[in-house]
């Protein structure tokens, strides 16, 4: 068993789910004869084909649009976005046409729509965003956000084996970063499923993606001065894991959540709403939010690191929050 | 390239002939029904008439087989029946009864079937269906079913974004989808000539490098032969295939428009162009109906509607606790999804599944230098076009055929094959 990346995770998943499901094809831009931008399909096309690994004009309407269709004679598509940034333009096919099918007509679209998201690697207002929550006010689609090669595998696995559209986000910080030994056999993660990463007892750090590793880190500073803290991955944010959550509120009281997305409209906000809707008397402190700025994600080092919640952000926040 | 003319007089079967005229009949007397529906009230939302466009509908959807796909646009009512929708699913889809197919959670034309008569239904947000099909054409050649796909859009929605998009991935798969562009000359109040500066929006086809039509889309007989060609053209693997059917919206966009816009001498000239009345005039000059004919067939769709009509407002409501349920698909208990393989699972996979997608395009045409001088611009693996005299057509759009290569997937044996192929050609051409 040896340690893989994020990023081999990835593409072992779509080479195990290819190779043992005809039903499964890739499309996309660049993700044959180039394997891909980040290179998660490299290989898949020498293996599998044309017919199923599928390089397209740029055109992410007609990619979600074509990955639809070929859904609805009973394939499982996975449909790349070259970064997920790009998904602003099939926002139409994706929230109108794909999500709503199963609900109005009794169409299931089984799609996975996955791409690399995310900042910290200065690839400015284009290449850097996280845009989960324009989409987690869909009703019918799932959004997964996974931390770890493990998950990111057995998460994958599962996506496309659902029979719902699902947004799969690949935190691109994280492709080349995070190593972990996985089991070599089949495996899947279920959807809808957090994760304690660390368990503590003064506060719950709610969080997910690249940000689940900044708050372990903050969470070992804070053991240093006797701050326990529960740490939470939330791995699925539609549907969100409510239980283990409150769970975790009813033993800690106290709750942070760190997301790298932006502070107006993100899941903080939704979170919040959800613990005072059913943990209110569980809470002794307000819910404190660590979170991107409200702007564009910007180019310079200096400035995103500005933008970008830091281990050293969440530690003060947390620290206030204990004390409270 | 310009339209294509249709290649031969179809003939068509004395039943063909008349199965057209009953589908524009049953097209027109639903709706006919549903305006009355209308008036009293018992439709929801509102109602779209395809009054005038009926031999679009029908003719095109009929030159289709059972196992073909359509996704139609909200005036293609006529294609729904003729795919064999029951005129009580219309009826109470547009009352929001629950026993309609989306049980009331849409209204119109918003829905499909995809296990038995294959239909996707339409969005309102126009061009959508365009690569939504085009994924159907492609899966239906991955699957071996040897499918087409159809579907309808305006001269309106033929300037969405999708439309471009889906149009230029289907040429680029070669996918077997026809698409028919229905120009009825006005997106809601704004006229085609302010839309779009083209004399016919066949002529998109020439970006895409596909095949197109141009059809008098008041004409059955001959709507239906163009699509019953296109449709051959396009299961045979010629790639999409646009048909612009010019027609005229009769009424306003909606039940709620009465249309003031429209000059006139044009709502005269096309009321006289009635395809029902027409066609009925040449069945009967063909002695293919006569007047006792025509009564029987009256009486069947009278008797039918009424009956539909009876179910449709008999029908209860959904019941309110209805509208939580259904967002999600919950697994294989609620939907097994297993593709129809018509093909052998070992030719997914290559050597021997080896289709390339590639177009080879004679040549690839040249642009000029700043010396006014042509500079010759080549792809790598087709032969040079000699320099041609000035005033003659370059190679490249005077002989639009695009070939496609087929080519095995291995990447030394398409080099070689490549070469191999390009020598040939350039030894032909000299």
């Amino acid at each position: 068993m040896a340690a893989i990346t994020f990023l081999e995770a990835i593409k072992q998943a779509l080479f195990e789910e290819m190779a043992a499901d005809p039903r499964v094809v890739l499309i996309g831009e660049d993700v044959g004869v180039y394997g891909g931008a980040f290179k998660t399909s490299e290989g898949l096309l020498e293996k599998f084909g044309w017919e199923r690994v599928i390089d397209t004009p740029i055109s992410e309407s007609a990619i979600i649009g074509a990955a639809c269709g070929m859904s609805y004679l009973g394939l499982r598509p996975v449909a790349e976005m070259q970064f997920i940034d790009f998904i602003a333009c099939c926002f139409n096919q994706l929230t109108n046409f794909v999500a709503k099918g199963h609900y109005l007509w009794n169409a299931p679209a089984p799609i996975v729509v996955r791409g690399p998201s995310g900042g910290g690697v200065h690839g400015g207002p284009f290449h850097s965003a996280n845009p989960e929550m324009y989409f987690l006010h869909t009703p019918g689609l799932k959004i997964v956000y996974p931390s770890t090669p493990y998950d990111a595998k057995g998460l994958l696995k599962a996506s496309i084996r659902d029979n719902n559209p699902v947004l799969f986000f690949e935190h691109k910080f994280l492709y080349r970063r995070i190593k972990e030994e996985i089991p070599s056999g089949d495996y899947t993660v279920p959807l809808g499923k957090a994760v304690v990463r660390r368990e503590g007892k003064h506060l719950t750090i709610l969080s997910y993606a690249a940000m689940m590793h900044t708050s372990l880190e903050a969470a070992e500073a804070l053991a240093q001065e006797g701050i326990e803290a529960e740490v939470i991955d939330l791995r699925t944010l539609l549907p969100l894991d409510e239980e283990t959550m409150l769970q975790s509120v009813k033993k800690t009281n106290k709750c942070l959540v760190v997301h790298e997305d932006t502070k107006t409209g993100g899941i903080a906000g939704e979170i919040a709403a959800i613990l005072g809707e059913k943990a209110f008397h569980d809470l002794d402190g307000p819910l404190v939010r660590v979170t991107s700025l409200d702007t564009p994600v910007p180019y310079a080092p200096t400035l995103e690191e500005a933008f970008l919640p830091n281990a050293k952000k969440v530690f003060a926040a947390a620290k206030e929050l204990a004390r409270f | 390239m310009p339209a294509t003319e249709t290649r031969a007089k179809t003939k068509l079967s004395r039943q063909q002939y008349l199965d057209l005229y009953y589908y524009m009949r049953l097209n027109r007397e639903v709706e006919e029904t549903m305006t009355k529906l209308f008036r009293q009230n018992k439709i929801v939302g509102g109602l779209y008439s395809s009054l005038g466009q009926e031999a679009i509908s029908v003719g095109t959807a009929y030159a289709l087989e059972k196992r073909d796909w359509i996704a139609p646009m909200i005036r293609n009512i006529g294609a729904l029946l003729v795919k064999g929708v029951p005129p009580r699913d219309i009826f109470t889809q547009h009352m929001a009864k629950y026993t309609s197919p989306t049980k009331g959670k849409d209204g119109t034309s918003h829905f499909g079937d995809l296990d038995n008569l294959h239909i996707i239904s339409p969005i309102s947000m126009l061009g959508d269906l365009i690569p939504v099909m085009t994924g159907v054409a492609m899966a239906g050649r991955y699957l071996g079913q040897k499918i087409v796909a159809m579907t309808w859009i305006g001269d309106g929605g033929s300037s969405t974004g999708v439309f471009h998009e889906g149009l230029n991935l289907a040429a680029s798969q070669k996918a077997a989808l026809v698409l028919i562009l229905e120009n009825n000359l006005w997106a809601y109040s704004t006229p085609v000539r302010r839309q779009v500066p083209l004399e016919n929006l066949a002529d998109r086809a020439k970006a895409y490098g596909i095949s197109s039509y141009i059809v008098d889309g008041n004409d059955a007989v001959a709507v239906y032969t163009t699509a019953k060609e296109a449709v051959e053209r396009a299961r045979a693997g010629e790639g999409p295939i646009l048909i612009e059917a010019k027609t005229f919206r009769r009424r306003g966009h909606a039940q709620h428009d009465p249309a003031g816009y429209v000059p006139q001498e044009q709502r005269e000239f096309w009321e006289k162009r009635d395809p029902i009345t027409l066609y009925e005039k040449f069945l009967m000059d063909e002695k293919l109906l006569d007047a006792k004919g025509k009564k029987e067939i009256e009486d069947k769709l009278a008797a039918l509607l009424d009956k539909e009509r009876e179910f449709a407002e008999n029908s209860p409501m959904p019941p309110p606790e209805f509208a939580a349920e259904g967002v999600y698909c919950t697994g294989p208990e609620c939907h097994d999804l297993q593709p129809k393989w018509e093909r052998d699972v070992k030719e997914l996979l290559p050597p021997k599944s080896s289709v390339e997608p590639v177009w080879i395009v004679e040549g690839f045409g040249r642009g000029k230098s700043s010396s006014r001088e042509n500079a010759p611009i080549h792809f790598g693996d087709t032969p040079q076009v000699p320099e041609k005299a000035e005033g003659e057509k370059p190679a490249a759009s005077a002989s639009p055929a695009v070939k496609r290569e087929t080519k095995p997937a291995t990447k030394a044996a398409m080099k070689k094959k490549s070469v191999a192929k390009s020598a040939a050609r350039g030894k032909a051409r000299r």
